[in-house]
């Protein structure tokens, strides 16, 4: 699949050309190898899903494009070009955001201003403007506003717009979370684990909101998932990951029937 | 009145009625809705303007006179305006239950014909899909959220705002035909048809008449007052004659303005926030606002729970006598006065109730404390007796005549009767056309005259005039000895315990009565978890042997009041047992306004009834249940059958029939 014009999925959704590609990355903690040698893409559109057993490097490599680890070799091209080293908020300004395995929300402040906080790349007006809330502070906190009370409505938390996170359940800080990425306006969007730890109906939940976004605001989704039903309804490709290497790239029903992914989840006799 | 009557014919439908509002007060607010955290505002011709834009659509997509439209969804301004752009259209709009089962759904839309059904959102969307083969008549959809949609086959699917832009741009084209269909209706056309739950068989169609709907706003409103500043919110499902009366009849006819909240789950938080000044919830809302209430105050510190006690006694006592305009001793008055300002007044706009000057509560019996509760706090909330079949309006308690153990009197232009068995007659200008195709059942319910019975068996208190249920008329039996058997009665007695949620009372035909019981989950969780009880169901906490003393005490206590009244002394209480699920609408134990199916609930749950009259002490049983996505699963138990002491009857003659 290495043309530039994209494809078409099976329920009619138009994938584009390459957004990010990861050339030949590896990643060293010290004496052990992270990752070693990746390459994939990932495409203008799609929800594409990073699977791997525990410890395959799945959380490492999404640090990577979210510029929290920098790689000891390889590059990372985004939108054709090679990334320069970045912090992690200059890659938010580009467009990316994510979510975390272990929620990372404010604890004491509420659903609402957790979300704006995911509006902070865009805020632009100054400390002391700010401080005054008068002219350009104003103005942009209410258009700022409109979109986060947007993506309330899209994942249906009204109810809970003013209660602090402290209190919620652990599928709603979730939700939470996931609004705040939103927030951002990403162009492209990072889930760690979105699913975890999570009942049925939530996940129910979840994978909806996950398609919504996609659907609704052409997303493109790049997550890790460790439910392997999840991750095969949901996403359009696979990279499939083993102790830092890559041993499987495709479409779920591909990646399903090879055997060495199968032999990585389920164990293979020496 | 402050409005024109703009001579009576030509206010004889609903559309002209909003002619008349957005010409004579076009800005003041019609409908609002809170969308992204912000109330919107329609002013009345905002709202002829957007009703006309979907009606001149309508008539784009091909929608004839005499057509039957369905509308499904949750209460909001969009899905209102659909039905009097229907009514517009000389269609007759059709509002269904949001929460039916796609079966349920399919019935309703197959019987009217509908050709065309406008929703929600996609939820509605996916269930007339699914249903969709079964229908023959069914030609379009119009959704109003198009979230989730995009996808879809848009051959007969439209979005509500497309359908207005096509009505918009075609406005010259059709004008004309618009206007003449909007002209032709008068008080004989139909204005609705609404779909009465049943709680047996078949729902069936009412049929109610411009007329009907019209006048019996106009007189309700005059009874109350109503006024065009007036506020309501509207929340309860809009399929129910009810919220068509307050939030389209009512609301048309004086023009005040009515509030739709974000969602269901922030129901509360809106209402706090609008405050309405004119409000109806039935009596399950003011129970579990109570319970809540009573439940924050056990949690509270001790000052501040010694203050509401304090407060809390004093208002009992002078409350409902100041809002009844009684005397009252100026102590007294100064002493509410201050529980005014430092607990009523507080606790009201907690609760949204600040501006609260007509509340009502219907469709089942208010707990005498319950009652008293809210009217001790200066809530003026009152009783109303009504149907479908009479356009709401049977009877209601006017100011200052208030009480718990009544329904009211008459209600203007409404005329009652006892019929010979104890049913209840009336005869109104709200009385329904006919039940559509259903001609055996029209003439059953409604005679020659005009009375129609209602199926309540009551009687009408000497010297008031005040009307009393006792029950429903066919449910009102025999015991073997001859006795009264009074399901209903036992089991609003049982009811008004907080910690029993339903109760189900059988006994007809037999030597003795026993009963079902489902406890609040609410108030059974919050005991529990303030005594330290660990449970992880409601089945679980249903069996815990404290929980089964606590209701056999209550359940004893209901049998001394009971044995108290001769008549219905019979109907004491001698076994029962605590179900082991929640009685619920998708298992068709309930109806969708929750009143228990009797019948229903005897055939399914046959082995426990047995079990209770043979002696067994317990029962194993296994029950199917619906979850709410529509999936089957089935629950078993085994159930403790308790004994409860009953009150010694004298044995007497039953004079009364």
């Amino acid at each position: 699949m290495k043309d530039t014009e994209g494809y078409i999925t099976e329920d009619g959704r138009k994938i584009g050309g390459v957004v990010m590609e990861m050339k030949n990355i590896t990643l060293k903690f010290g004496g052990v190898n992270a990752i070693t040698d990746i390459s994939f893409d990932i495409r203008e559109g799609e929800i594409r899903a990073i699977i791997g057993p525990n410890g395959a490097g799945k959380s490492s490599m999404l640090n990577v494009i979210s510029g929290f680890y920098i790689p000891q070799e390889g590059e990372i091209w985004f939108h054709g070009k090679p990334r320069p080293q970045m912090r992690p908020y200059e890659v938010a300004r580009q467009g990316i955001a994510r979510t975390f395995q272990n929620i990372a929300l404010f604890e004491g402040m509420s659903v609402l201003d957790n979300v704006m906080t995911g509006r902070l790349t865009h805020m632009k007006s100054g400390f002391f403007s700010q401080a005054i809330w008068k002219g350009r502070a104003e103005r942009e906190e209410i258009a700022n506003r409109e979109i986060v009370e947007r993506v309330i409505d899209f994942l249906e938390i009204q109810n809970i717009r003013k209660t602090p996170v402290a209190g919620l359940s652990y599928g709603l800080k979730k939700r939470v979370e996931l609004a705040r990425a939103l927030a951002a306006e990403p162009k492209l969007l990072l889930l760690d684990e979105p699913m975890a730890g999570m009942n049925v109906e939530e996940k129910e939940d979840m994978c909806r909101f996950i398609l919504d976004v996609n659907d609704e605001f052409g997303t493109t989704i790049a997550l890790i998932e460790h439910d392997m039903g999840v991750v095969m309804d949901l996403s359009d490709r696979v990279v499939v990951m083993d102790y830092g290497k890559k041993i499987g790239d495709g479409p779920p029903d591909e990646v399903r029937s090879n055997q060495e992914v199968i032999d990585a989840y389920l164990g293979v006799q020496h | 009145m402050s409005v024109s009557q703009g001579g009576a014919s030509a206010l004889q439908s609903v559309p002209a009625l909003l002619k008349r509002n957005a010409t004579e007060f076009g800005d003041k607010a019609a409908y609002r809705e809170k969308e992204f955290g912000i109330w919107q505002t329609w002013g009345w011709s905002a709202v002829h303007e957007e009703v006309e834009a979907l009606a001149l659509g309508l008539i784009n997509l091909g929608v004839n006179e005499g057509d039957y439209i369905a509308v499904v969804g949750r209460n909001r301004p969009h899905l209102y305006w659909a039905i009097v752009a229907a009514q517009r259209v000389g269609a007759i709009p059709v509002p269904l239950y949001q929460d039916s089962v796609a079966e349920e759904m399919a019935y309703v839309l197959g019987h009217c014909g509908a050709r065309f059904v406008i929703v929600g959102d996609q939820e509605q969307v996916d269930k007339v899909i699914e249903i969709q083969d079964q229908l023959h008549q069914f030609e379009h959809m119009i959704y109003l959220d198009p979230r989730g949609l995009r996808k879809y086959d848009h051959s007969h699917l439209h979005q509500y705002s497309h359908v207005q832009d096509q009505g918009r741009a075609a406005r010259d084209e059709y004008i004309k035909e618009l206007e003449r269909r909007t002209a032709k209706a008068d008080f004989d056309t139909p204005c609705v048809m609404l779909y009465t739950s049943g709680t047996t068989g078949k729902p069936k169609g009412v049929v109610l008449s411009n007329r009907n709907v019209i006048e019996s706003s106009r007189l309700s409103s005059e009874f109350d007052r109503l006024r065009r500043d007036d506020e309501v919110l509207a929340y309860l499902p809009m399929a129910w004659v009810g919220d068509f009366v307050f939030s389209v009849g009512q609301c048309f006819w004086t023009g005040f303005c009515v509030n739709c909240p974000e969602s269901a789950e922030t129901m509360q938080t809106d209402l706090r926030e609008i405050a309405p000044t004119y409000f109806f919830a039935p009596p399950r809302v003011f129970e579990t606002l109570l319970t809540q209430v009573m439940i924050r105050m056990e949690d509270a510190g001790r000052f501040k729970k010694r203050l509401f006690d304090h407060f809390m006694a004093l208002a009992r006592r002078v409350g409902p006598n100041l809002l009844d305009g009684k005397p009252v001793g100026l102590g007294d008055r100064l002493a509410y006065a201050v529980g005014e300002a430092l607990v009523y007044g507080p606790l009201k706009n907690r609760m949204g109730y600040s501006r609260m000057r007509v509340g009502y509560t219907a469709g089942e019996a208010i707990g005498p404390e319950i009652f008293d509760f809210f009217r001790s706090l200066g809530i003026n909330l009152k009783q109303l007796y009504g149907q479908t079949e009479a356009t709401v309006f049977i009877t209601a308690q006017p100011d200052g005549e208030v009480r718990s153990d009544t329904v009211g009197v008459a209600c203007p232009g409404v005329e009652l009767k006892i019929g010979d068995t104890g049913e209840v007659f009336y005869r109104s200008p709200g009385v329904f056309v006919e039940y559509y195709k259903n001609p055996e059942s029209t003439a059953s319910t409604k005679d020659a005259e005009g009375w129609v019975a209602t199926g309540d068996a009551g009687f009408i208190e000497d010297g008031t005039g005040h009307l009393r249920i006792i029950d429903r008329a066919k449910d009102v039996g025999k015991m073997a000895d001859g006795s009264l058997f009074a399901p209903k009665y036992v089991e609003n007695k049982l009811k008004f315990y907080p910690n029993i949620l339903e109760a189900v009372l059988f006994g007809n035909g037999r030597d003795e009565c026993v009963a079902f019981i489902n406890i609040d989950l609410t108030a059974v969780g919050n005991w529990a978890e303030r005594n330290n009880i660990a449970y992880s169901s409601y089945q679980e906490l249903a069996a815990h042997p404290q929980v089964m003393a606590t209701v056999q005490g209550h359940v004893e206590e209901v049998n001394r009041s009971v044995a108290q009244d001769e008549m219905l002394s019979g109907c004491q209480v001698h076994r029962f047992v605590i179900l082991h699920k929640e009685l619920d609408a998708d298992d068709g134990e309930l109806t969708r306004t929750r009143k228990v199916r009797r019948r229903i609930i005897e055939e399914k749950f046959a082995d426990i009834v047995t079990a209770l009259y043979d002696g067994s002490e317990r029962i194993s049983t296994r029950t199917e249940v619906t979850y709410e996505d529509g999936r089957k699963g089935s629950i078993s138990a085994t159930l403790e059958i308790r004994t409860a002491d009953v009150v010694p009857v004298i044995p007497h003659r039953v004079a009364a029939e």
